[in-house]
């Protein structure tokens, strides 16, 4: 990061061409990223009959915001972003729960029997019993098709437990830690009152990484929920994209220029869904990513 | 003795009460289904359950490979994710030296920042993407070759462009992402080191080849060697998203085969083995390429 800032000499014309042509690259290379985002939006908001007059869309045409409003009448659609949220917020909650339980007590030198700890969560990382055991297990439990199977599972992601214990060891000041232990508090007190309020950058990213898996899985609530009451909006939008099914279209003996009207909003509501499905992700994101580098490289590394 | 045991345990006993949680939950979903994993040594129904299903030896191993869709699974899995390595290590690193080299500011996070995003979209979003933008009817790209007066593709619906589809549209969602890593160990290089460097009239190049390079060597490595760990694990997520009737000659892989075989036809004990399989080969792989590393340089997993 320094590296700016530090370096006073003079640059030689080798040194132009390089820093050029990587400008140049670095350049197309964020365009690239950014192009079928742009795209997408645009798109979204164009009249669907234009959308591909010319080949590669710069700026919306035809104004119209028909995706959007069609949107909040498509009841699959809202159903699916109600569950989304719920099994988000409370899957997310339970994730950084566990987590946190997990990685204090093996950050505290205290903690006997680390090293059989640490392997004990580790393993898992590198065996697992597969798709199919692991849908017995949650049959045998019962909570298959209920909410349950959308939260319970996965609850600790065992590398993002090692990038807090590594947080935890590197900036929670040992004195801090010691002094807390001479007043009496038990490690409970301690997490809650000293180790956490100190933690808000690795709590923040971790908040982000689970909550985004959480938010795009579309796979546990394929092979786990029956009821389309319960589906959440990754798999509405896979019917929608994929698999080309109109969310809750009832309309299938529309004939004539309502059929027409129907393909026309099928779609907008392509890409406006797309636009909704990835919003409150894309919104979260600048608030946490200037905590990227801080919060996990440390523990990226040393972990 | 016993007694400070006991004023240790004392004071200590939220560290293992706290510990205690994620370990049932480990114990559940992880070590419960690793134990399932013997139902593929047995004729699995649900009746019988786990322990009274009768034993079989390796009958369903003996059954996928002699399989007709054994050979295809298999070259398939590995044509994906051999393509994928040896695209998805460097182009991480690569970037991430580039990323380095940048002197201005802003220029530098920014670039970074937006590089992050595709990482945080969804793999349903992502294959709806490639279908606006490779899709026959009216797909982005197919509209351009008509545009310029070429014949368009059937890039979806084509055996011989889903290891593309599937390669490239991961480089674009994880490659900015994949450098964060290095990002994290190149900022740890001392300075002046460079600095000494330039002093001496080294170009550009010459530091990133001697200075960036080997200071980032031991991270290099262990991403690869966890990437080569995962080289039977051809995500089923995006596969199976884009897979179709007409490309099912090359995108049949383990995991899609795995959920067809297990969920859709309930053959549980069958998949199942075919998921220890998959696992087996995993390992394998990581070990083996652990040991490589620990022959040619210092680091290693463990």
């Amino acid at each position: 990061m320094a590296k700016q800032s530090a370096m006073r000499y003079t640059r030689t014309k080798g040194d132009k061409v390089f820093d050029v042509v990587n400008g140049v690259l670095i350049t197309i290379f964020t365009l690239i990223v950014l192009y079928p985002l742009i795209f997408v939006i645009n798109a979204s908001f164009s009249d669907p009959t234009r959308i591909y007059e010319v080949p590669l869309l710069l700026w919306p045409r035809g104004f119209n915001w028909r995706g959007y409003t069609e949107i909040l009448k498509d009841k699959d659609i809202l159903i699916g972003f109600k569950n989304a949220v719920v099994y988000t917020a409370l899957g997310t909650v339970i994730n950084l729960v566990v987590t946190t339980l997990g990685a204090y007590p093996l950050s505290r030198k205290e903690l006997k029997g680390k090293g059989f700890f640490t392997l004990f969560f580790t393993v898992t990382m590198f065996f697992s019993g597969g798709l199919i055991p692991t849908y017995l297990v949650n049959q045998q439990l019962g909570i298959i098709n209920t909410i349950w199977v959308m939260i319970l599972p996965g609850a600790l992601g065992v590398y993002n437990m090692i990038l807090m214990r590594t947080y935890f060891q590197q900036n929670i000041p040992n004195e801090l830690v010691e002094s807390a232990y001479i007043d009496g508090a038990n490690d409970m007190q301690l997490l809650w009152k000293v180790v956490l309020p100190l933690s808000t950058p690795i709590i923040a990213v971790m908040a982000m990484f689970y909550g985004v898996g959480r938010w795009n899985d579309y796979f546990n609530a394929m092979i786990y929920l029956q009821d389309r009451s319960k589906f959440p909006l990754q798999l509405i939008l896979r019917e929608i994209l994929i698999q080309g099914k109109f969310g809750d279209s009832a309309n299938q003996t529309l004939q004539g220029s309502a059929q027409a009207e129907l393909m026309m909003i099928k779609l907008t509501l392509k890409y406006s869904v797309v636009i909704i499905s990835s919003l409150p992700v894309l919104l979260f994101y600048p608030v946490v990513a200037k905590y990227f580098e801080k919060g996990i490289l440390v523990g990226a590394i040393k972990g | 003795m016993t007694k400070s045991r006991w004023k240790y345990f004392k004071q200590h006993k939220w560290l293992y009460l706290m510990l205690a949680v994620p370990i049932i939950f480990v114990l559940i979903w992880n070590y419960w289904p690793m134990y399932g994993v013997v139902i593929a040594f047995k004729d699995y129904s649900p009746a019988f359950g786990i322990l009274g299903s009768p034993w079989v030896g390796l009958k369903h191993f003996k059954r996928f490979f002699h399989s007709y869709f054994f050979g295809n699974v298999m070259i398939n899995t590995l044509r994906v994710s051999i393509y994928s390595l040896l695209v998805s290590i460097p182009l991480p690193i690569i970037l991430a030296l580039m990323f380095n080299e940048i002197r201005i500011k802003w220029f530098k996070s920014t670039a970074q920042t937006i590089s992050y995003i595709p990482n945080f979209i969804s793999v349903v979003v992502i294959v709806g993407m490639i279908n606006f933008f490779f899709g026959t009817q009216n797909g982005a790209i197919n509209t351009l070759l008509s545009a310029v007066g070429l014949k368009q593709i059937d890039f979806l619906g084509s055996p011989a462009w889903f290891p593309h589809l599937y390669v490239w549209s991961g480089i674009w969602q994880g490659v900015g992402w994949g450098t964060l890593i290095y990002t994290a160990a190149m900022s740890g290089i001392p300075q002046d080191q460079y600095e000494a460097a330039y002093l001496e009239g080294a170009t550009r190049l010459q530091c990133i080849k001697n200075i960036t390079i080997p200071a980032i060597m031991p991270t290099i490595v262990i991403s690869a060697i966890l990437a080569t760990g995962g080289i039977m694990a051809v995500g089923f997520d995006k596969t199976y998203l884009l897979q179709n009737a007409s490309n099912l000659s090359t995108s049949e892989v383990l995991s899609t085969y795995t959920y067809k075989v297990g969920i859709i036809n309930g053959e549980y004990s069958f998949s199942a083995a075919v998921g220890l399989f998959n696992n087996i080969i995993n390992f394998i792989m990581l070990f083996v390429v652990n040991k490589f590393a620990q022959k040619v340089g210092e680091t290693s997993l463990w």
